[in-house]
């Protein structure tokens, strides 16, 4: 069959065909160990142990990886929703105050369902709550944007601001714990109310399931799906887009709501799955993060889940720095924060890189 | 100071935007160079500016040879330029326009600078508030600024870009004396036009480019009709088009203003019938790119009434426009028209609008096969359309019109074409017309217009100054309306 072969080519990140991605994906991984190693080095760490008790803090053991495997659910959801603002050529950085959105309204659903019997319809309520709660979250800033002129990182910023200070405000004020509110967060949700787990391995694979669900979802959308096409031809070239007869802003709105949405119900997840309740930090800086795994990921779809596990690895791993190598626990965050910084050097190399090689 | 250029080259790839262009400016005075879009005026004035280097040629300035890369150089040595769009500061004070760029050391001796803005100001009949921010002044004061910033930055040769586009008539004729003030002060002006109007008034000595070289100079007293043979060559040899017979109104502007491009559209009247072909003639940017996008629902007009076949659709949007069978397609190929990173076969594909929500590659493909055979289109349904080249993406670009549209609106349609590609898009164009589509298309070609047009639109500073029928005009009398001369 002629069709087969080019129909793979038109999968997400079609840009570049898959044997180039690799290599690609390759060369900033050794940047990113090399800036790593040179931090490493200057904070008188040694790099090979160091290293050594990330892989070990993060692979060493079952229970280790499940810690891993806990991120990259949120990471990955996160990042397979920013896959589709990403495609429209929209910053969503909003999707940080989305993911804590999602978490405030299934926790608003959960607490409706204490004491209440039936904990599957709730928990199922309480998913769905979460990802309306990130999509309307991501309309807003799609609004601003689109009729408001507003560009959505600014929007977005502002919009992760008051969502933050909503997750405070209703931990210490109307959903503080019984007797004095404290920055362990909301108080426990009845076990009922949890998303069922692995007995020995605390992961559920109910949300397993939706995320490796999301991601097929997500690449079967772009690469398949009219709504797909839409999304590159308006990220390539709104004005063309527009003379061709399609309605950018509408779309531009479309793919916030499917970030949102994802986000959101990464959201949901943190509070279903992992925290049982709403914490101050309940988002992590997943958010964040997310938007580095799509850029290192060269925005392919396939290659996001990876990043995501690689960047949970680590993420899991660091943890272990200060305790086992008598490390200042604040060297992890300087590692997080080179990783950040290698991936946008990578990120600039390659788009200095596509233009010579199309000059 | 007298400047002379000998034989400037200026290459851009293949294209020789100046081919061995010779031209002296005697010192005291002021000389009008003068050509259509695209004879390499801007792009003269920008070497002797030091805005771009030159490929080939010499300088020399009072005989002496003078060599400087870039606008520093060039102010350095005396030289200025006013562009088109002055360059400033919107968000400072006129003042501090003023100063900016020459103030030096750490205090800033405000007062010193502003005495002398008013001296310059004085001298030349400008009226210009210090203290007004910038981007509150008209284009007209903005020039004023940077003239007189140019002035005190001791310009002794200084040019003009089109300076009397978009400033009022008393504006043009303070800026009019005060050139005349400086070339008496021994400066020479260069002042770079297409108003022939404007060039006649003003200047002693005049230089006509065309195709990148010199077609010809005068001095005074001009000869309109012999500059507008420089301008536009020789007379062509013409094709008519067979009569058109009027049908139904397709298209009505009346009395349509709107904003937008270079001058915007002023008290637009005009009616369009089926199976009718318009060119709008003018020069780039005299009203005909907006007249297209509000003929097309692009651009509202902030007064008049749009008509499509009969129905009022003033205020109405694009996507509305096009339902009833109105296409547009844009100057800009990459720019507007395709979509860069996309390939032939998913341009398709974007094509059914409201199509099922699974993109049907297999067809979208074969529909790219049938449409590359069919408009010879070199390239294949897996090519992006950026790898195309600028012909086979305006073949594209038409096979993706609509089968039988009422109404085609068409900026520059051939623009970049070669010959037989032009041949080849007004056959496959003549086609719709004699099915009773109407055809709008503007282009920069008078013997295109003359050969494809039933009717001939002139546009000059956003009006409509002329509307004719090919057989009831010529080259010539279109070149003078073209540069404002009914």
């Amino acid at each position: 069959m002629a069709g087969t072969p080019k129909a793979k080519e038109r999968t997400p990140g079609a840009a570049l065909s898959r044997a180039a991605v690799l290599p690609e994906i390759a060369l900033s991984l050794v940047v990113v160990f090399g800036f790593t190693t040179l931090v490493l080095i200057l904070a008188g760490a040694p790099p090979l142990a160091s290293y050594g008790q990330i892989i070990k803090g993060s692979l060493g053991s079952w229970s280790k990886i499940t810690h891993v495997i806990k991120v990259w659910i949120p990471l990955t959801l996160a990042a397979s929703g920013l896959l589709y603002t990403f495609r429209i050529g929209l910053w969503n950085i909003g999707v940080e105050g989305q993911v804590m959105m999602g978490a405030i309204l299934a926790t608003a659903v959960l607490r409706m369902g204490a004491g209440a019997g039936n904990g599957q319809l709730y928990l199922s309520a309480a998913l769905l709550a979460g990802m309306a709660g990130g999509a309307v979250w991501a309309i807003l800033a799609g609004y601003l944007k689109t009729r408001g002129g507003v560009h959505e990182i600014f929007a977005g910023l502002g919009l992760n601001f008051v969502a933050q200070g909503l997750v405070l405000w209703l931990i210490f004020g109307p959903w503080k714990q019984p007797g004095i509110a404290s920055m362990s967060g909301t108080e426990t949700l009845a076990e009922s109310l949890w998303m069922p787990y692995l007995q020995g391995l605390r992961i559920s694979p109910a949300a397993l399931g939706m995320t490796l669900t999301a991601i097929v979802l997500t690449a079967y959308m772009l690469g398949s799906t009219r709504f797909g096409l839409y999304l590159k031809a308006i990220g390539s070239n709104e004005r063309a887009a527009f003379l061709f007869g399609l309605r950018p802003q509408a779309v531009m709105i479309l793919a916030m709501v499917c970030a949102g949405g994802f986000a959101g119900l990464a959201g949901g997840f943190q509070v279903t799955g992992v925290y049982h309740r709403l914490i101050p930090a309940i988002s992590s800086g997943y958010g964040y993060l997310a938007l580095l795994v799509v850029m290192l990921a060269n925005f392919n779809v396939w290659v996001t889940p990876l990043v995501a596990f690689f960047f949970a690895c680590l993420n899991v791993g660091g943890i272990q720095l200060p305790m086992v190598l008598q490390l200042d626990s604040s060297l992890s965050g300087v590692i997080q924060g080179t990783l950040v910084i290698a991936t946008l050097a990578v990120h600039a190399l390659r788009t200095r890189m596509k233009k010579r090689g199309t000059a | 100071m007298a400047i002379e250029l000998r034989d400037i080259h200026k290459h851009f790839g293949p294209v020789r935007a100046n081919d061995g262009i010779d031209l002296r400016v005697r010192p005291g005075t002021i000389h009008g160079i003068l050509g259509e879009n695209g004879a390499g005026k801007s792009t003269l004035m920008k070497v002797l500016a030091g805005f771009i280097p030159k490929t080939g040629g010499t300088i020399l300035m009072d005989g002496r040879e003078v060599d400087y890369a870039d606008p520093a150089g060039a102010s350095a040595l005396g030289i200025g330029m006013l562009y088109q769009d002055p360059l400033d500061f919107p968000t400072l004070s006129v003042l501090e326009n003023f100063m900016a760029g020459r103030a030096a050391g750490l205090g800033l001796k405000a007062d010193a600078y502003r005495e002398g803005l008013r001296k310059i100001c004085a001298g030349l009949g400008f009226s210009l508030n210090p203290d007004s921010p910038a981007g509150r002044l008209t284009v007209g004061e903005r020039q004023q600024l940077e003239l007189a910033r140019l002035l005190a930055a001791g310009t002794r040769v200084l040019i003009l870009d089109e300076p009397t586009t978009g400033i009022s008539a008393l504006q043009k004729e303070t800026l009019f004396s005060a050139l005349r003030t400086l070339a008496a002060d021994g400066r020479s002006v260069i002042l770079v036009s297409h108003k022939i109007e404007d060039i006649e008034a003003l200047c002693d000595e005049i230089t006509v480019l065309r195709e990148g070289r010199v077609a010809g100079s005068m001095g005074r007293p001009f000869d309109t009709r012999a500059l507008l043979g420089m301008m536009f060559g020789a007379e062509p040899t013409v094709t008519m088009r067979s009569g058109h017979v009027p049908g139904a109104q397709v298209l009505h502007l009346d009395d349509v203003t709107a904003p937008g491009g270079r001058t915007g559209l002023a008290g637009c009247t005009v009616s369009v019938s089926r199976g009718e072909v318009i060119g709008l003639a003018g020069l780039e940017g005299s009203g005909q790119d907006v007249f297209l996008r509000v003929a097309s629902g692009l651009i509202r007009p902030s007064r008049g009434r749009v008509h499509i076949s009969r129905r009022d659709m003033t205020g109405r949007g694009y996507h509305e426009f096009r339902s009833l069978g109105v296409a547009f397609q844009p100057a800009s190929r990459l720019e507007e028209g395709l979509v860069r990173g996309l390939t032939i076969t998913e341009h398709c594909a974007l094509q059914e609008p409201g199509g099922p929500f699974l993109v049907r590659w297999d067809s979208a493909e074969r529909e790219a096969r049938e449409r590359i055979a069919k408009f010879q289109v070199v390239g294949t349904p897996d090519s992006p359309v950026e790898s195309l080249s600028g012909g086979n993406q305006q073949r594209l670009l038409l096979s993706f019109l609509p089968g039988e549209p009422e109404l085609l609106l068409l900026e520059n349609p051939t623009r970049g074409l070669d010959m037989e590609s032009v041949h080849w898009v007004w056959e496959h164009l003549d086609a719709y017309a004699s099915q009773g589509t109407a055809i709008v298309f503007s282009s920069s070609e008078l013997d295109e217009i003359l050969m494809a047009a039933d009717r001939v639109l002139v546009f000059f500073d956003g009006r409509i100054i002329k509307d004719e029928r090919p057989e009831d005009t010529d080259a010539m009398d279109l070149g003078r309306a073209i540069a404002g001369k009914v």
